[in-house]
């Protein structure tokens, strides 16, 4: 009776090797820890916020625009980052707000991935004349800011949760379809690829099956950093009044709101929404940069 | 050679028109402009006569080739709102929009360029590590936020700076600009701050990059062994070789910083196009949109045209590769 499981090798799992090298790095951890929060604090929002935003007679229209710390109007606790101009308790509204940021940054960007990567593979796996379409349209994208082909297509769709994501997604499908060709191109060369080819798969088996995972790695890093983009850009967007619409407040919409009070000294209905966003965007980034070199050995020295 | 030039302009003509075709079918698909400009009790008679005023009662692809007709003589229509031409509108404000974007990006070359190559000389110093930190901070934060906390800190709270509008200005050959009156430059900062840190902090990451690699180069080590200054070889040796690079992604960047300067306009109420367009975005002010990004697009396709001539004219391998 020989203990076969302790003899054998120990699976190598790529999540958990790269989770390992993940940890490695204290700006990562920070990053991750950060970020974790931010991730349970808006999936949770309603079980922890002291007020629905969203409910009219949770308000107090005699409680607007106090200052930190002031007890709420039914003397159950305090407001303690404040009210808006409706009486609205900041910190609840961050709660809420952060749900829909981080609904639009990754829908978008999950989005944009899997179209661009896609257009990107199948550029890179016909050649010829589809991959010359599909990269000049690429190029012609990436010619124009980002900003300015938001702001065209939201001018034409007006306010909207899903239209601000299809406009997001509009805007970074080209880097992934870049990304993915460049990767791609690559793993085309190796041994496995022919070898698929002369079992004679499906285009569509050899691109999902057999292509899609060896390009993974890059796309990742992409993916993670285009959300903080995706999120940055959304409040950008609704802070010009062309993103979300009134009703569901992202964190842009609550920058905005506060800006008109910003001159009467009142800066905590901006300040806090706003530090709620740069903390989001900073964690993703800090993970994105050590996934980086994570998945690219050469910068490992 | 000729026959890339005149491939490539053809090409640009092709994407021009391809973008008027999007841009005005996208934006006669959505929203009815009548519905905002004229009263909402309006009667029906007064309703078709604005209709009719508008050119709106029209089909799409007849209203699509009268613009078209009209654009090659350079009217783009007359606004909805003030009744001005469209395209004269955006040019009105389109100097402060350029005064505006070439401040902040002539701001963080000047800055940024120092700042990188010290940051690239001593790459170890705590004082590069700062700076590096700082360029990675400057590069994650919205630019809108930033912009709002220049304001609450030097406008509200210190009161030094004003926080909105151009301030005094004054006539330089017909164009009114801020930069040469005092009250004009205390208007500029924040504005140019807020728009210039993004690219102040791709110049510092260049140069770093720059005189890191250069620094390895075989005639670094030579002068310094002929045993010249290190400051001479800095700025007479590696700085040439550094600042191509450099110049070439800012110049590619100054479009995208008026693009940008929406977002900057928006907040500092800064009388430009960005400004403008969101104002007009807001009333669906058709003719307006329509005349700025048609001028947008010209302008990128025009830029990325002499930049895809210049490598042309520059570099041979790209001449046989295109032809």
């Amino acid at each position: 009776m020989t203990n076969v499981e302790t003899l054998a090798e120990p699976r190598y799992s790529p999540l958990k090797a790269t989770l390992q090298s993940l940890v490695a790095s204290p700006p990562a951890i920070i990053g991750l820890a950060i970020f974790s929060t931010i991730v349970l604090i808006a999936v949770f929002a309603p079980l922890i916020s002291p007020q629905n935003p969203y409910d009219l007679m949770s308000l107090d229209i005699g409680s607007s625009l106090m200052p930190p710390g002031t007890p709420t109007w039914d003397g159950t606790g305090v407001y303690l980052l404040g009210t808006d101009g409706q009486g609205r308790d900041i910190l609840s509204g961050i709660f809420y707000g952060l749900r829909i940021s981080l609904m639009v940054g990754i829908g978008s960007a999950l989005a944009a991935a899997i179209v661009g990567s896609l257009l990107g593979m199948l550029a890179a796996f016909k050649g010829g004349r589809t991959e010359t379409v599909i990269m000049r349209l690429v190029d012609l994208q990436l010619s124009f800011p980002a900003i300015l082909v938001a702001l065209m297509i939201l001018a034409f769709l007006g306010k909207g949760v899903l239209n601000i994501v299809l406009a997001l997604m509009i805007v970074e499908w080209a880097g992934y379809a870049r990304t993915a060709r460049g990767a791609a191109l690559v793993e085309m060369e190796r041994d496995y690829m022919s070898a698929a080819r002369t079992a004679g798969l499906s285009p569509m088996r050899i691109l999902l099956v057999h292509l899609l995972p060896n390009a993974m790695p890059p796309l990742i890093v992409l993916v993670t950093i285009q959300v903080a983009r995706a999120i940055s850009l959304e409040a950008t967007l609704s802070f010009l009044g062309l993103g979300v619409p009134i009703t569901e407040p992202s964190l842009g919409m609550l920058i905005a709101d506060g800006f008109q009070y910003i001159l009467s000294g009142k800066y905590w209905i901006t300040v806090y929404p706003g530090i709620a966003l740069v903390l989001t965007v900073i964690s993703i980034n800090l993970i994105g940069d050590r996934l980086r070199v994570v998945f690219n050995p050469r910068l490992q020295s | 050679m000729i026959q890339l030039i005149l491939s490539r302009i053809a090409q640009s003509i092709l994407i021009i028109l391809a973008m008027t075709i999007i841009v005005f079918v996208g934006l006669n698909a959505v929203g009815n402009p009548v519905d905002t400009l004229i009263a909402p009790n309006a009667g029906q008679a007064e309703r078709l006569r604005a209709i009719q005023a508008l050119g709106l009662d029209q089909p799409l692809w007849k209203q699509y080739l009268l613009f078209l007709g009209n654009a090659m003589q350079g009217n783009l229509g007359l606004s909805f709102v003030s009744g001005e031409p469209a395209l004269q509108l955006i040019l009105s404000r389109l100097p402060a929009t350029i005064e505006l974007a070439v401040i902040a990006v002539f701001s963080a070359l000047v800055i940024g360029v120092p700042i990188g190559m010290l940051a690239g000389v001593y790459p170890k110093s705590w004082l590069s590590r700062a700076i590096m930190g700082f360029s990675v901070v400057g590069f994650s934060l919205p630019a809108f936020w930033v912009a709002l906390m220049l304001i609450i800190v030097f406008a509200v709270q210190l009161g030094w700076l004003p926080s909105s509008g151009r301030g005094e200005t004054v006539s330089l050959l017909g164009i009114q600009v801020s930069f040469l009156t005092v009250d004009g430059i205390r208007h500029l900062i924040l504005p140019a701050i807020s728009l210039g840190l993004y690219k102040f902090c791709l110049v510092v990451r260049l140069v770093r990059a720059g005189v890191m690699e250069v620094s390895q180069m075989e005639y670094v080590k030579f002068a310094r062994a002929k045993g010249l200054r290190m400051r001479r070889v800095i700025f007479l040796h590696m700085l040439k070789n550094i600042m191509i690079p450099v110049v070439t992604v800012v110049g590619l960047e100054l479009g995208g910083t008026i693009a940008f300067a929406v977002v900057t306009e928006s907040i500092f109420a800064w009388p430009g196009v960005g400004r403008l367009i969101i104002q007009s975005i807001g009333v669906l002010d058709r003719p307006v949109i329509i005349a700025y990004l048609m001028i947008v697009v010209v302008l990128f396709v025009v830029l990325n045209l002499l930049t895809d001539l210049a490598y042309a004219a520059l570099d041979p391998r790209v001449r046989g590769r295109t032809a």
